[in-house]
């Protein structure tokens, strides 16, 4: 299962900047794939979410808990027919944990992802 | 008038609704007139999902959109009146002959559609509709936020 994907789903460059910042970090560059909503209804997202997940298993990392690209990420998590978990508020963190520890069914990894980044949020000293 | 916005955009409730316009306009409340997502439980759960929860989310098919208006707009809160494509505007227009405008706020691209902002994309025929309704009096102005200039109908049709 070491295929699981990481898609990001987000507002403008954000993914894109994400995927970046995790290459420069890890060296890894072919876990995640960015997918931005600028310019798209509802229907083109649909198709770049299921261009960017193809057979699955994928993981979909979207910006905010609502909106454009939280509302077609969940549409295609029920509809799109791949196995497929949605995680929100997408950071850093979450993301350099998700790309070593792909050999997750898509929930699981879910979770995971969720667990990495909420403990970098905080307020230091 | 305490519907602030009647706006026409294909991804219904989004950040640029509710934070780009809903923060200026103190919105208290979303009225989402779309009969396929009024019918389904599991649409509205997720459209309400992307608002915080001081704002009242409402469901309204057309038709139960058309009797409730007037109540929306005696209510002493400011609301945000949305709609996903042309079709509903003018369906809406159509019953509601008090209603004197529109906001274009996203309409994209899909096959048969041409650009005429970069937000928004129609149909030879669902532009006709607009300027249709801009000529029986209806104000139609395409803004995608508020900080943006409101484009007059015959600015890009």
């Amino acid at each position: 299962m070491s295929d699981l994907r990481g898609v990001i789903v987000s507002h403008a460059a954000v993914a894109q900047a994400l995927v970046t910042a995790v290459k420069a970090i890890t060296g890894i560059d072919d876990a995640l794939t960015p997918v931005s909503n600028e310019g798209c209804g509802t229907e083109a997202l649909g198709e770049r979410l299921r261009e960017a997940v193809g057979q699955g298993p994928a993981v979909l990392f979207v910006d905010l808990p609502g909106g454009s690209c939280f509302t077609s990420s969940a549409r295609y998590a029920k509809q799109g027919g791949a196995d497929v978990a949605v995680v929100t508020g997408v950071n850093l963190a979450m993301l350099l944990d998700f790309v070593f520890h792909r050999d997750l069914a898509p929930a699981e990894a879910a979770r995971r992802a969720v667990d990495a980044g909420a403990k970098a949020i905080r307020v230091t000293a | 008038m305490t519907l602030a916005l009647y706006r026409i955009d294909d991804r219904l409730i989004h950040g640029q609704v509710v934070v780009g316009w809903g923060q200026p306009l103190d919105c208290s409340f979303i009225v989402l007139v779309d009969d396929e997502v009024s019918s389904s439980d599991w649409e509205q759960d997720l459209y309400r999902m992307g608002v915080p929860p001081q704002i009242e989310v409402i469901f309204a098919s057309v038709e139960q959109a058309a009797a409730l208006l007037p109540r929306w707009e005696a209510d002493s809160r400011v609301g945000i009146l949305l709609v996903g494509d042309v079709d509903t505007a003018v369906a809406l227009a159509s019953r509601v002959p008090q209603l004197k405008r529109f906001n274009i706020g996203g309409v994209h691209h899909r096959t048969g559609r041409k650009e005429r902002l970069r937000f928004v994309y129609l149909t030879d025929e669902e532009a006709a509709k607009l300027r249709q309704l801009a000529a029986r009096g209806i104000e139609v102005t395409a803004q995608d936020v508020p900080t943006a200039r409101a484009i007059p109908v015959g600015e890009f049709t």
